[in-house]
Order: C-alpha cells, then sequence, then structure tokens
C-alpha cells in the first residue's frame, strides 16, 4: 500500500512541477475574477431596475440564482476539462516514452501503479473543482445574496461526476495515446449531454422514446445525468420548478443514477486495471 | 539457491502476425556477467522485456532467481536500465533513486544513505539536486545504473549501458559490473560495443531471428585461433594437408590464413610442414575476437551496413570475415 502512496504522491508532485497545477490555479482564478465582476455589474443593475420598476424581491433573487448557476455550469464545464486533462498524460504518457518500464520492473503489481495515479488524479480533480464552484459559490453569496438550497450534496456529485471522467480517461490511456483518450472521453462526454438534453426535451413534450435515448446515453455516460441532479439540487424550488430558465431540469435523475455512476467509476477502474496488467510494455 | 539466475525454456512471442521471438532457451548461471548479443531486430529487447515481465510470452516458460518470470516479489531482488531510459525528468536526481527505493521497499535513512552512495558511485553528488531534465545524457545514463543497483540485487539486467557514454563514463560502467561480478551478482547485459563485451562478460549468447543460436563462455580457448603463415610454396596438395589441424584455409600467394580450435593444434602444424619440407618465415597466431565470431554467427545480414552491424574492424579483425 504504500507503493500506492508514494505513486498518489508523485502524480500530484508531476501535477506541480511540470506547472499543470500552476496553469489550473491561473486558469480558475481568471475564470472566478470574470464570474465576480460580471456579478456585480449584473447585480448593481438588477438593483437599479428594482428601484425604478419596483419588481418583487423574489424576481431579483430568480434572476441572481440563474447568474450563479450560469458561473457554476461553466464552472463544472472547466473542471471537467481539467479532470481529463489530469489523467490523459500521467498513464498514457508514460506508457509512450516508456517511463512506466522502470516502475513496472519494480515489485510493484501494475494495479497498484493505476491505483495510486487514480488517487492521486482524484486529489487534483477535488482540489481543482472544490475550487471553482466553492468560488462561484462564494462569490454568489458575498456579491449576490445567492445561497444555494443545498451545498454539500450537489458538490459531491460534480465531483463525481470529475471523478468519473477521469476514470475513464485513465482507462483509456491504459490501452491508447493521450489524444486518441482524449477523443475517446470528451466525445462521451458530448454524447451525455447532447442525451440529456433529448431526455429533458423527451420529458417535456411527453415524448417517450426521446426519453428512453436520453436516459440510455446517460447509462453509456452518466456525467450529464450527475450536473442535472446536483444542478436540480442546487437551485431554490421557486426557481427551478418555473421551468423557464436553461438550468431547469424537467427529468431529475433518480439515487438510482447515482448508484450506477459510482458502479461505472468502480467497474471502469478495475477494468483499466485488468488492461493495464495484460499490455505487454 | 538456484544454480541458474536465468532459465527459459522455448520461450516465444508473437505480435500479432509479427514473430519476434521464436526459441529463447538459455540457462544464465548465478554470479556470471553474460553478454546477449545479436543484430538489430534479432529478438533482443523483447527477450528481455519477456524475462522482466513487460512482455507476456506468447508461448514458453522461464525462471529468475528461482522465480517464475513476472514474479511481484522476485523482482525486489532484480535490477533494470532500459536501453532508451526516460525517467520523470521533473524530479531530481536525489528525489528519482528515492522514489525508485522507495518502490524496492526501502525507507528512512536506509533509502537515503543508499541514495547517497550510489550517487557517489556514479559521480553524481554534486548533481543529484538539480532536475534530471538539466543532466546530460551520459549523465541520465548514469543516475539510470545507479537505480538499477539500489537494493543491492542479485540480478542485474542492463540494455545498451554505455551507448551514451564517453570513455571515462564506460570505465566507470566497467567498474561497476566489475563490483558486481566480485559481489557475485549475475549481470545480464545487452550491448553493440563488442570490446565492452568482451572485456567484461564471462559467457555470450548469440541470439539470431529469435532464437539463441550459441552458448560462448568468453575462455579464449574456446573461440578458435587466428592463424596467419607465410611459406616458401604453397601447393593445392600443401593446402588439402592443413585441413587436418585447421578450419577455413585460405591461400594469398605464399601467405596462409586459417583457424585451428585449439593452440595445441599449432606445434602439430608446424611439425607436420618441415616434414613436408616446407619452409616456415612467419606465424602469427591470435584468439579469434569477438566480432569475428559475431559476423561469422550472423552472416550476410550482420554484415550488411543496413543492420546494425558491430563497429568496423580493425586491422586484426579484417583476417577472417
Amino acid at each position: 500500500m504504500t507503493s500506492v502512496w508514494l505513486l498518489a504522491r508523485l502524480t500530484l508532485v508531476e501535477a506541480l512541477r511540470r506547472r499543470i497545477a500552476t496553469a489550473a490555479l491561473c486558469v480558475g482564478a481568471a475564470f472566478l475574477l470574470v464570474f465576480g465582476i460580471g456579478l456585480h455589474f449584473i447585480h448593481r443593475d438588477i438593483q437599479a431596475h428594482a428601484q425604478v420598476h419596483g419588481p418583487t424581491a423574489a424576481i431579483q433573487a430568480a434572476a441572481l440564482v440563474v447568474v450563479v448557476m450560469a458561473g457554476l455550469y461553466a464552472a463544472t464545464f472547466l473542471a471537467m476539462m481539467a479532470a481529463v486533462v489530469f489523467a490523459l498524460d500521467t498513464l498514457a504518457g508514460e506508457i509512450g516514452s516508456g517511463v512506466i518500464e522502470t516502475l513496472c520492473t519494480k515489485p510493484v503489481r501494475r494495479s497498484s501503479i493505476l491505483l495510486g495515479k487514480w488517487l492521486g488524479c482524484v486529489g487534483l480533480v477535488s482540489g481543482f473543482t472544490l475550487l471553482l464552484l466553492g468560488g462561484v459559490l462564494l462569490i454568489g453569496r458575498a456579491i449576490g445574496g445567492v445561497t444555494p438550497p443545498h451545498v454539500l450534496q450537489p458538490l459531491a456529485l460534480i465531483l463525481l461526476e470529475g471523478v468519473l471522467l477521469m476514470t475513464v480517461a485513465l482507462a483509456c490511456g491504459t490501452r491508447m495515446s493521450p489524444l486518441a483518450s482524449g477523443m475517446v472521453v470528451f466525445g462521451l462526454y458530448g454524447l451525455a449531454f447532447v442525451g440529456g438534453w433529448v431526455e429533458q426535451i423527451g420529458t417535456m413534450a411527453g415524448n417517450a422514446s426521446a426519453r428512453l435515448v436520453g436516459i440510455v446515453a446517460s447509462l453509456v455516460m452518466p456525467s450529464d445525468a450527475l450536473w442535472r441532479l446536483a444542478s436540480y439540487l442546487l437551485q431554490p424550488p421557486l426557481v427551478r420548478d418555473a421551468g423557464i430558465t436553461p438550468f431547469t431540469v424537467a427529468s431529475v435523475p433518480s439515487n438510482a443514477m447515482v448508484l450506477w455512476a459510482v458502479g461505472y467509476v468502480a467497474v471502469t477502474l478495475g477494468l483499466a486495471a485488468r488492461l493495464l496488467a495484460t499490455r505487454d510494455l | 539457491m538456484a544454480a541458474f539466475a536465468i532459465e527459459t525454456r522455448g520461450l516465444r512471442k508473437d505480435f500479432g502476425n509479427k514473430l519476434a521471438v521464436r526459441d529463447l532457451t538459455l540457462n544464465v548461471p548465478q554470479g556470471e556477467v553474460v553478454g546477449f548479443l545479436g543484430p538489430n531486430g534479432a529478438g533482443k529487447t523483447t527477450s528481455m522485456k519477456m524475462l522482466l515481465g513487460l512482455v507476456r510470452p506468447t508461448a514458453g516458460q522461464g525462471v529468475l532467481l528461482g522465480a517464475p518470470l513476472g514474479d511481484v516479489a522476485a523482482r525486489r531482488r532484480i535490477g533494470f536500465l532500459p536501453e532508451h531510459f526516460r525517467f520523470h525528468e521533473w524530479l531530481s536526481g536525489r528525489e528519482l533513486l528515492r522514489l525508485h527505493g522507495g518502490l524496492l521497499g526501502l525507507r528512512g535513512a536506509a533509502l537515503a544513505r543508499e541514495a547517497e552512495d550510489l550517487l557517489a558511485r556514479v559521480r553524481l553528488s554534486e548533481a543529484a539536486g538539480r532536475r534530471v531534465r538539466e543532466y546530460s545524457k551520459g549523465m541520465q545514463q548514469r543516475l539510470g545504473l545507479a537505480q538499477a543497483l539500489l537494493s543491492s540485487p542479485d540480478l542485474v539486467f542492463l540494455d545498451e549501458p554505455t551507448s551514451g557514454l564517453d570513455p571515462l563514463g564506460r570505465v566507470l560502467v566497467r567498474g561497476i559490473i566489475e563490483d558486481l561480478r566480485t559481489r557475485g551478482t549475475t549481470v545480464f547485459l545487452n550491448s553493440h560495443l563488442l570490446s565492452e563485451v568482451e572485456r567484461t562478460c564471462d559467457r555470450v549468447l548469440f541470439i539470431r531471428a529469435g532464437r539463441v543460436i550459441r552458448d560462448m563462455p568468453l575462455d579464449e580457448s574456446d573461440r578458435g585461433i587466428e592463424t596467419e603463415m607465410r611459406l616458401d610454396r604453397v601447393t593445392p596438395e600443401l593446402l588439402q594437408g592443413l585441413t587436418r589441424f585447421a578450419r577455413e584455409v585460405r591461400a594469398d600467394g605464399t601467405a596462409v590464413r586459417l583457424r585451428v580450435d585449439s593452440e595445441e593444434r599449432l606445434p602439430e602444424m608446424t611439425l607436420w610442414l618441415a616434414a613436408q619440407t616446407v619452409g616456415l618465415y612467419h606465424l602469427a597466431a591470435r584468439p579469434l575476437s569477438l566480432e569475428a565470431v559475431f559476423v561469422e554467427l550472423m552472416g550476410a545480414e550482420a554484415a550488411d551496413g543496413s543492420s546494425h552491424s558491430p563497429a568496423p574492424a580493425g586491422p586484426e579483425s579484417e583476417t577472417w570475415p
């Protein structure tokens, strides 16, 4: 087990030394800065508008919730991209360059090497996701006074989404180049995104076939389902039930989908271990 | 303790339709320094990777230090320097050795002490704090060698250990291999530098087309003696008569070149020449060079400049192509 922690630590050190973490922090800080400035001006406009037209406080709050949700959506997208990028090179790159040969000739199982790298990537994904989403939530609260009804559960769901995509990227990296792995993971992410919209529209239109297509897409890649459930939990009931924002969730994923995603991660990790153990280096 | 550090029977590797290694059958005794020679594409690297568990054999079996190929625990006693060594270049030399030492189970003060000792052994103490990416190729190779020697292995695989080194570096590697031999460590050395192999190895294994074709101790008496003579006259009958003492008898005017199996044949041959009343003006004999054996065994493929033939032959080794 010590080897697993050594390799997890190595993955974290790699992110620091290769300036991957620095780049992520810079991008994250820039994102939060832009979001904070934008929210400040939007908040000021809404307040000015309210003084003239006198809309209710609830409508003001709803408008700010939508802006904060947009920030969370963008932050989640950025975090998911980073999750995939963190994982793309750490294994596939080492296989391609031959670095892994000296590791695999040490008294360490290949599954331990994979697990160590996975844990390191989980650390990176968690740190970056919490930084971005936590930043958006704090800025939303400080500037717009927006406080989501749930925070921990949606954050956990978005973290699970990042770990899911990272795990798939790592698994692809056991047999594919970093570029090919990236194509597969982003392709699946896009598939889930489209599937999510098909499911939403199918649900709103009462089209069972379209809804089924969306559910199947979510089973193939449950990333969008996790975001939709998180999004549902982040919005106050008044906003989410109004059904008029881009973040309206017409078809709320069930807890079974969350369990499916957890199982998906476990099975993918096991499959990755098997693929790495049986390949020639 | 097993008599052999490496024992394999019929190891074979196919990559799809491509046969990489046909039949790797060999026994490497404990404590010997063994050279593994063959032209490019002969299957050396794949063979070494099979032995190290990096490549899964399609067929056959093998034992390393008494454990089956791929045994995880046995790797604690095995060191490996890959040919195209690539390391985590964003680590310092010291950090890299500590990482690999940690994976070998070394901890704390013992790990730190061993890393420092090995850095000193490969003359990298002063550069130990620098990132590996700042190292020259030779420094990286020496660092790779130090990494292979962590935890005092019983068996060390060295794939082209001197390819990036200057003469001083080669002397250093030679000294390390001598130390390993003294300690009783088995060394499996893959190198194209036949002069290095000749200096350092106890025996050599020749591989061609994925098969070990000769296991030759580097005891000079076993290699044959290249002999050159100048006689007062050369006739077809004389050349025919010389074949009873030697192989590959060739004449060029009054110069005769031939190969005898052992030095003991030389006095017999000179006595026979005297009995034939043939005047002998010059006789030079020397053990057959490893390069000559290599070229002979590998045939036209190895002599072809398109394959990695050994370094150009010097005057002595040109005698018997």
